[in-house]
């Protein structure tokens, strides 16, 4: 199945918290809505789903109309970020309850709904819960069920809005792996919402990311983490040194000084320097564009971390840079640094 | 060893602050013994008051209770079996204590069926939407608890009496809603219209809205939501106010009292049969009656006390 999205713009008061917004999704595919918190994101979700309704634009599921149904025929799959299990039910009951609530002339019998139910919680693996209640299983188990009970319905599509958001770090991560490969099962459009960056590049095929009711850039994760669209992707995606310079005549300066690289083509003017972490090449004390005094050495795992603080800047300018152990980092050591990839943008942005 | 010594004036230290809390559980047994007596001799627990403070207040509590409440409704009982248990019964076997018995329950009934179908709208509106002039409205559904109940009941005689706004019109079409069932019903709605809206309100307002939307998005319609979903959520909460509503309405004086008439045998609810017997020397049924009010009182309160715990248990289920 495949979902359009066009020019849809939604205001809460004066706040516009989408701002004229398209986006095709495909089908089977896994997709990553990314954003700061009211980037819009959980807002485009339940435009789509039908729990909220937008000012103006399109909403189409597999080419057919969607603003001018309700949320009940729409037949989506849709899961809460703090689950909206029924409390009053067992987890067989919320995950019957979709096929219950049919129009009796399409409903299943007692018989046959027993039967899927039970397919699905083998599906999320935790048949052995059938009988329990909502308050009595671990916040993991809550979204397993409640992913379950949206599956009941055989929806076209499946939302998800920040699945993962109240659970903790270890469990996330057996969760997004197990939604992967549960996705290369039931092959669902889906379409799920995080502020979680490393979540979005692990988990979706392409990703869309959203900054103040805006997409900034629809990729894959490769795509957007390594050509970033916008200043914005550039920070939210992946850690980020920021250096103000200023571009003119094809050179970058900083502070005054050129740097040994090229503008790119980027506009003359008052700009912003990106370099990753671990884009930047040290080496010997006047070696480089730019030099700096080590202030801290931090090693962990494959990389060590150290704080520089760059030279002309009167002390006030302090970078994070990752590096390979193999050089092992001296705190008080002179060191030159040339980023070995780097974007430039205009610094109003 | 220099280390448990080092230890044990920490240790006394936190006795004070938790002097039933064995905090000496690993140390050796010589150094417990320092402790101890040290922990008996502190006769001054430091969380709460001393205990003649103590004892005082409690004491206090309870004589009040004891001559306000308890007293009181002895005296009820007592007087309504004064003459013995067969001239109890007798009383209450009298045709107008039937018939205000019978009155009472059809009030109650009417007005409780209908604020609890008010009162169900009115918190769904209040919790689930937004929409101008909500505070207003939830100003409004307190308004009976603020007014007089006498000052209630002379609403509707303002109303509907021979002299009132709908007084000619309804006298042309010989209505009749004053000095009957109608009136007493509708004062009664009135003055306990709050109570199924107000234990509603903040317990749908906890809830939200997810299960609902959650239900929507399965294919449920609004009426399967409501009685899939909303209704089992809030069946404690509905349950107290409709039991607080009930006490009210079957115990209502003041409002019904205005808009009654005492018409014998025909307008007296129970606690209007009460005044009448008591101003007329019946005594024994006059506390009779009274004391069945005074049993409605008790069964409230024991429900009460049960749907309370419900309501907490119902609540913790809710924590994520």
């Amino acid at each position: 199945m495949t979902i359009e999205v066009r020019n849809i713009v939604k205001k809460f008061g004066d706040f516009a918290a989408l701002d004229n917004v398209s986006l095709k999704v495909g089908d089977g595919e896994l997709l990553a809505l990314l954003g700061p918190s009211g980037s819009g994101k959980t807002t485009l979700l339940r435009i789509i789903a039908g729990l909220d309704w937008p000012e103006a634009g399109e909403v189409t599921i597999d080419g057919e109309d969607a603003l001018g149904r309700g949320a009940s025929e729409r037949h989506v799959g849709f899961v809460f970020q703090h689950y909206a299990l029924f409390r009053h039910m067992t987890v067989f009951e919320n995950v019957a309850f979709g096929l219950r609530v049919q129009p009796r002339a399409i409903r299943k019998d007692e018989k046959a709904i027993r039967a899927r139910v039970k397919d699905l919680l083998d599906l999320v693996q935790l048949d052995w819960l059938s009988d329990r209640y909502p308050s009595q299983l671990s916040g993991g188990q809550r979204q397993r069920i409640a992913l379950a009970r949206a599956l009941a319905i055989e929806p076209r599509i499946l939302l998800l809005d920040e699945p993962f958001g109240a659970l903790d770090a270890k469990v996330r991560k057996e969760l997004r792996q197990w939604l992967r490969s549960l996705h290369q099962e039931i092959h669902v459009t889906s379409i799920f919402v995080t502020h979680d960056q490393e979540e979005a590049l692990e988990v979706a095929n392409r990703v869309v990311v959203m900054d103040k009711g805006r997409i900034e850039q629809i990729g894959t994760p490769g795509e957007v983490y390594d050509n970033p669209a916008t200043a914005f992707v550039h920070g939210f995606i992946g850690e980020s040194i920021v250096l103000p310079v200023d571009v003119s005549d094809g050179a970058v300066r900083l502070g005054g000084r050129p740097l040994n690289i090229a503008a790119n083509g980027a506009a003359p003017g008052a700009s912003k320097l990106f370099v990753r972490r671990h884009d930047m090449q040290i080496g010997p004390a006047g070696g480089g564009s730019l030099e700096g005094a080590v202030r801290r050495v931090r090693s962990f795992g494959p990389i060590q971390r150290a704080e520089v603080t760059l030279a002309d800047s009167e002390g006030k300018t302090v970078i994070e840079i990752d590096a390979p152990r193999d050089r092992e980092l001296q705190a008080g050591e002179i060191i030159s640094l040339e980023p070995r990839r780097y974007r430039i943008f205009a610094a109003h942005d | 060893m220099s280390l448990q010594s080092n230890l044990a004036p920490s240790t006394t230290q936190l006795r004070a602050y938790a002097p039933t809390a064995d905090l000496n559980v690993a140390s050796p047994p010589q150094q417990r013994q320092k402790v101890r007596p040290h922990t008996a001799a502190s006769k001054r627990d430091l969380r709460t008051e001393p205990r003649p403070i103590r004892s005082l207040i409690v004491a206090l509590a309870l004589i009040f209770l004891t001559v306000f409440v308890v007293l009181p409704l002895v005296v009820v009982f007592a007087s309504a079996f004064s003459r013995g248990v067969s001239a109890y019964f007798a009383a209450l076997a009298e045709p107008e204590a039937l018939s205000a018995i019978q009155l009472t329950l059809l009030i109650a009934a009417i007005s409780v069926g209908l604020n609890l179908v008010f009162g169900v709208i009115a918190a769904w509106a209040i919790s689930k939407f937004d929409f101008a002039g909500k505070t207003f409205l939830i100003t409004l559904i307190d308004l009976p608890f603020s007014v007089s109940p006498v000052i209630s009941g002379l609403v509707f005689v303002l109303l509907f009496g021979a002299q009132g706004f709908f007084g000619p019109w309804l006298q042309a079409h010989n209505i009749h809603i004053l000095f009957a069932v109608p009136g007493m019903a509708l004062a009664t709605i009135f003055v306990t219209f709050p109570f199924v809206a107000r234990a509603l309100i903040p317990l749908m307002q906890e809830q939200g809205t997810q299960e609902e939307e959650a239900a929507i998005s399965l294919g449920a319609s609004g009426l399967q939501t409501f009685f899939r979903v909303t209704l089992p959520n809030i069946k404690w909460g509905l349950l107290y106010g409709v039991l607080l509503c009930n006490a009210r309405a079957m115990g209502e004086f003041g409002a019904v009292s205005v808009v009654s008439g005492h018409i014998r045998n025909e307008t007296n609810t129970m606690p209007l049969l009460v005044e009448i017997l008591y101003n007329e020397y019946q005594f024994v049924a006059s506390f009779a009656i009274a004391s069945l009010l005074a049993m409605l009182a008790l069964i409230t309160l024991i429900v009460k006390t049960i749907l309370e715990r419900r309501l907490d248990e119902g609540q913790m289920v809710s924590d994520d």
